[in-house]
């Protein structure tokens, strides 16, 4: 199948890595019929905003993602799909109806991962933010004004949610479980800052901290959480943020390598079969992709951001319409992110994972304004920003080079000295 | 009308939220947030403000005119 050749293209999953790869097939010149299945009732819709101006009400929550009116596409709303007939070439979808393909594009996300323990996650007032459904109810809940919010888990969900309270004035706990928040994200420098900044704000940042249980009252509602070392906190409203779950489980029994790390594709993004070799006319693009990233000697990553479902999704079209393997491209995007809490704009370009060093290269923290990189086996792997976007960009070649930490790009407003830290392993 | 932005590459310019005030602000140094779905009578400004960003960030288009039921409808006679 080419361009020129049109066949059936099936996307599983109607988000943000799904619309992605339909826009950039049309843009490519894919004439054939192209369908995108979706289980939520909603059409592509933007997840960012609904853990920032969503919340805090500065728009609408309707974040419907841009379609370009000539896209062609059939969108199938609120159909899930149930499996994948790999032989017939068909998805089937919950009610039994087949759609067959030539091609096919996994692009089923994650979903919030609940709180393990089945009785409490029921509770009403037990929360979890992935969806526009999950927003608008939590939207509604911080109109009520609760007398508290709880948060439980040290990620940007969780921090963004909390600073929305703190700038609607409602008193807010994050309870985390490691020593420092967002470190795995942002490297332990950062996210120690992170934490003074939600402090700052009024955030109960609670560290090392963990819930023992859950307290209702009589009528399913949550009343309070008594805390591992025995403290008890009064609320109705917690919201869950303890990561992300891979949505493969509708692929069990289709024979591909998927498991809880996402859906295995090799770097053409092309899914991989259980014994390792590429399957064929599936692919896989977006946060259920668990992918080798050459920017980290091929080791295996699934990225859960913005920046990587678009870039994914695009090169998994390119090659969805290669005649063969010699004409497809790799993907080789550098993962990066941004996040808004607190009034400041967190970017990162790269991966922090194993880093070992540390450096504040412009700006400095205490001005809450700085530019950071992180070093690993004395090469640079990561930039990090805190509203200083505009010098990001500079540094995203010395991280495509590997280029020797610290690095000194030149130009007159390079700085003078640079204070390297070195990252212990419990830190980092 | 729909409007995303990828803030990965927004630098926070801000010339966007002088092109169209109403729909882009500017929540701190260089948090950009916006209207996600503005009304199309404010097209000519959503516009202004896409062709304004120096990065070209802002990724604008006129509702798509077909609502989900007629989608489905059609999706389900092409499956035949
Ligand atoms: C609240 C929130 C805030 C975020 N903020 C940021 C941010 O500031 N910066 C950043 O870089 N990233 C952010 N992200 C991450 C970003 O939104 C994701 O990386 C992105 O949505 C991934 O897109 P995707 O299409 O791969 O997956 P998803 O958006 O997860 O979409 C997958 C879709 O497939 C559907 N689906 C699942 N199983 C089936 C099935 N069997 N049949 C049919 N459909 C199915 C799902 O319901 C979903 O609609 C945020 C995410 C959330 C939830
Ligand atoms: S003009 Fe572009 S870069 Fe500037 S704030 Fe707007 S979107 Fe961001």
């Amino acid at each position: 199948m080419s361009a020129h050749d049109p066949g059936r293209i099936v996307i599983v999953g109607a988000s943000l890595a799904g619309l992605s790869a339909a826009k950039a097939l049309r843009a490519h010149g894919f004439s054939g019929g192209l369908m995108l299945v979706g289980d939520e009732p909603h059409r592509p819709y933007d997840r960012p905003p609904l853990s920032k101006q969503v919340l805090r009400g500065d728009f609408g929550p309707d974040t419907t993602l841009p379609q370009p009116a000539d896209l062609d596409i059939a969108v199938r709303t609120g159909t899930a799909a149930a499996g994948l007939d790999r032989d017939g070439r068909a998805v089937i979808l919950a009610d039994g109806e087949r759609l067959a393909y030539d091609r096919c594009l996994v692009a089923t996300g994650t979903r919030a991962r609940p709180w393990p323990n089945p009785a409490e996650a029921a509770l009403a007032g037990v929360a979890t933010l992935r969806t526009r459904a999950d927003a608008e109810r939590l939207r509604q809940r911080l109109r009520e004004r609760p007398a508290r919010v709880v948060l439980v888990g040290g990620g940007f969900i969780s921090f963004e949610v909390a600073s929305v309270c703190r700038e609607l004035d409602i008193p807010v706990t994050v309870l985390v479980r490691d020593a420092v928040p967002l470190a795995r994200a942002i490297g332990a420098p950062l996210g120690a800052f992170m934490a003074e900044v939600a402090r700052d704000a009024g955030v109960d940042l609670r560290l090392g901290a963990a819930i023992a249980r859950m307290e209702a009252d009589g009528r399913g509602r949550l009343a309070g959480l008594v805390l591992e070392d025995g403290g008890r906190i009064e609320t109705d409203c917690l919201v869950v943020a303890i990561g992300a779950a891979r949505n493969v489980e509708w692929l069990d029994g289709a024979g591909l390598a998927a498991d809880r790390n996402g859906l295995r594709c090799d770097r053409f993004c092309r899914a991989l079969r259980a014994d390792g070799t590429a399957a064929d006319g599936i692919f896989a693009a977006g946060d259920v992709a668990h992918w080798p990233n050459p920017h980290d000697g091929d080791a295996l990553v699934a990225v859960e951001h913005w920046g990587n479902a678009v870039a994914q999704a695009r090169i998994a079209a390119r090659n969805m319409l290669a005649q063969d393997p010699a004409g497809m491209v790799p993907h080789d995007h550098l993962p990066d992110f941004w996040s808004q809490q607190f009034g400041l704009t967190i970017k990162l370009l790269g991966l922090t994972a194993g880093a070992d060093a540390f450096a504040v290269v412009r700006g400095a923290m205490a001005e809450r304004r700085f530019l950071a990189v992180f070093g690993k086996a004395g090469r640079t792997v990561a930039v990090a920003s805190v509203d200083s976007a505009r010098w990001l960009p500079a540094y995203r070649s010395a991280i495509l080079e590997g280029a020797p930490f610290p690095p000194l790009p030149g130009g007159l407003d390079a700085p003078r000295r640079i204070e390297t830290q070195v990252l212990e392993e419990t830190a980092r | 009308m729909r409007v995303v932005v990828d803030l990965n590459r927004c630098q926070g310019y801000a010339q966007c939220v002088y092109a169209a005030p109403r729909h882009f602000v500017l929540h701190g140094r260089e948090a950009l947030v916006y209207d996600t779905a503005p009304d199309d009578a404010d097209r000519a400004a959503i516009e202004r403000a896409a062709q304004a960003c120096p990065v070209r960030a802002i990724t604008a288009c006129a509702d798509d005119p077909a609502d989900d039921s007629a989608d489905r409808a059609a999706a389900a006679g092409e499956a035949r």
